[in-house]
């Protein structure tokens, strides 16, 4: 980093006016969040409140039909994907999403091939390139004694681990994280959750995940932003929010505090 | 492990190598039926196997290349040396044209617009007469000068079918390591993540359509080699070659060898031809019993004859060490 103090405070994902319909139905309406350096902001609500709608707005699976989405303050609204990864965007999906039919060792070396721009290389063995890189990031996520596993035969869990170090062999400014503890055991989500806490403070992370657990959001979260039927209505300090009357009488409306 | 150092694809090259000698003249017209249609069937399986993409008109860049081979030596009495680049040129730059369109649309949608760029291609074959010869074709495409091949002790006293037949071995030796590096490379491991997961592949920075597209092109470049010389060995191209039942048969090559193999499509391509052959003197229903070789396949082993040999193998291998 080379900027000096005033990095601190600078924001990294800047959103503004974000809306998206779907026919009639207004998935996400007017939504605006600034995520700061080095901040682990989330987005909650519960189901269909439009966070993976707002997710995929900001990674360019959708295009919004208003607002901007900024990265350092540069315009991203509506970059292609792959263009959008390049500009220092890692994400992660709610469904797992990782190479199923390549090894563990695979799946991580693709990633970083691509980021170091060899991808077009057609001439030298891939076998030996990024090998001191990937073994590295597969200690970090904790993989490293499954590198030759076929990537679709681990668990669950380790699925979702693999797909975080493939959100981070491309070396983001920023995580986005779609409900990273979807589907897991207690005994998972715990160890997500240190993981997660673990590697962004190792790498300086700016993080930004959606989740519907109540617990995981409390334990690592900086600033939370309330999503519900497409608008946000609170968002600050997880304290403040916790406090927030709407929000209260949103969740006990739904009666979903917890929902799983 | 030892087993695996065997250079077995030496040994079946040397062995092609020796046919003209050891074997009958039919053998060799077999051996070279079988290697063309391998480097055809493996240059498929770059976009099946490796891309994940499932090409129904795959023959359309088969037939550019013997076409555009054949028109140049026969019509402009073009050298072998210029043809033959020249056939994998126009093969490539028609693959870019019709791939750039292509590559737009997925799946289902994809494989037919491949079979109407593989059906236009057959009707300009089989109705631009000035061209193409229309439906009488182009016969009589000249061997290239193979002089040269004569001069070397040994060879002089082979035909020149027999000498062409020592060089396209060797030309396809050579488009196989080249297709085999590519899938060893940096660029065919991409090509395997788009295979997997297009969505996720977008997002660890890989451009999808961009990475089909050049596999769809450096697939259409071998597949025109491939039919560069089939065009010379079959002495005549013809609207036939680029009829769209020549896809099926490529394709059923490639799954029958096995499509998550290098080799598994040059093993179909020897299997498919060699029990035509076989099958054909017993009986006339060979596409009944392609059916059923198929069927049987399909369901049995559905990694294909390669496939099936290597999950023997790990069994077998298990039951040693335990």
């Amino acid at each position: 980093m080379t900027c000096g103090s005033d990095c601190e405070a600078a924001a990294v994902l800047e959103i503004s006016g974000l809306s998206k319909s779907f026919g009639g139905f207004k998935a996400v309406s007017d939504v605006s969040l600034t995520v700061e350096t080095r901040q682990i902001a989330a987005v909650i609500g519960p189901n269909g409140a439009g966070k993976s709608t707002l997710f995929n707005l900001i990674t360019g699976h959708l295009q919004p039909d208003t607002g901007k989405v900024l990265l350092d303050g540069r315009n991203i609204t509506g970059v292609a994907p792959h263009r959008m990864c390049r500009m220092g965007i890692g994400r992660s999906f709610q469904h797992t999403n990782i190479f199923p039919k390549l090894t563990v060792f695979e799946n991580l070396q693709a990633a970083y091939l691509v980021h170091h721009g060899r991808g077009a290389n057609f001439w030298r063995r891939s076998d030996s390139l990024y090998r001191t890189e990937t073994t590295a990031l597969l200690n970090s996520i904790g993989l490293l004694d499954q590198e030759d596993t076929i990537a679709g035969t681990l668990s669950y869990g380790n699925q979702k681990q693999l797909e975080l170090g493939l959100a981070l062999a491309s070396d983001p400014r920023i995580l986005l994280l779609d409900e990273p503890t979807a589907g897991m055991s207690a005994t998972e989500t715990e160890n997500t959750i240190r993981l997660l806490e673990r590697i962004a403070s190792e790498r300086d992370l700016t993080l930004l995940f959606t989740e519907h657990d109540m617990e995981v959001v409390f334990s690592i979260a900086q600033k939370i932003a309330v999503l519900h039927q497409g608008k946000i209505i609170a968002e600050g300090l997880p304290e403040a929010v916790r406090a927030d009357a709407e929000v209260r009488r949103v969740y006990l409306g739904h009666g979903l505090v917890h929902e799983r | 492990m030892t087993a695996r150092r065997i250079p077995w694809v030496l040994i079946v090259f040397l062995f092609a190598a020796t046919i003209p000698w050891v074997g009958t003249r039919y053998d060799t017209f077999l051996a070279e039926q079988i290697a063309i249609d391998a480097l055809f069937a493996v240059s498929l399986n770059l976009l099946l196997g490796t891309t994940g993409l499932v090409s129904f008109g795959h023959v359309a860049y088969f037939g550019v290349g013997a076409y555009a081979c054949g028109i140049l030596m026969k019509t402009y009495e073009l050298p072998f040396i210029i043809a033959f680049p020249a056939a994998g040129l126009c093969a490539a730059l028609f693959a870019l044209v019709s791939g750039y369109f292509c590559v737009r649309l997925i799946k289902l949608y994809f494989a037919m617009l491949t079979l109407a760029f593989s059906q236009i291609v057959w009707a300009i074959c089989y109705k631009w007469n000035d061209l193409t010869g229309g439906d009488q074709g182009l016969p009589e495409i000249p061997f290239p000068n193979l002089d040269w091949m004569s001069s070397i002790p040994g060879l002089g006293d082979l035909r020149t079918n027999e000498q062409f037949y020592l060089l396209a071995i060797a030309i396809i030796a050579v488009c196989l390591a080249i297709l085999y590096r590519i899938t060893q490379s940096p660029f065919g491991r991409v090509l395997t993540t788009v295979r997997d997961n297009p969505e996720r592949a977008a997002f660890i920075g890989v451009n999808v359509r961009a990475y089909q597209l050049a596999a769809f092109v450096v697939a259409g470049t071998f597949a025109g080699f491939a039919g560069a010389l089939y065009g010379i060995f079959s002495r005549g191209v013809f609207a036939d070659y680029v009829f769209w039942s020549k896809s099926a048969e490529v394709m059923i090559m490639a799954l029958l060898g096995g499509i998550g193999f290098f080799w598994g499509p040059s093993v179909g391509a020897l299997a498919l031809v060699w029990l035509n052959q076989w099958i054909t003197d017993f009986t006339q229903y060979w596409p009944f019993v392609l059916g059923t070789i198929l069927l049987i396949l399909l369901f049995a082993f559905p990694g294909g004859i390669v496939g099936g040999l290597h999950d023997l193998w790990i069994r077998l291998r298990g039951r040693r060490r335990a």
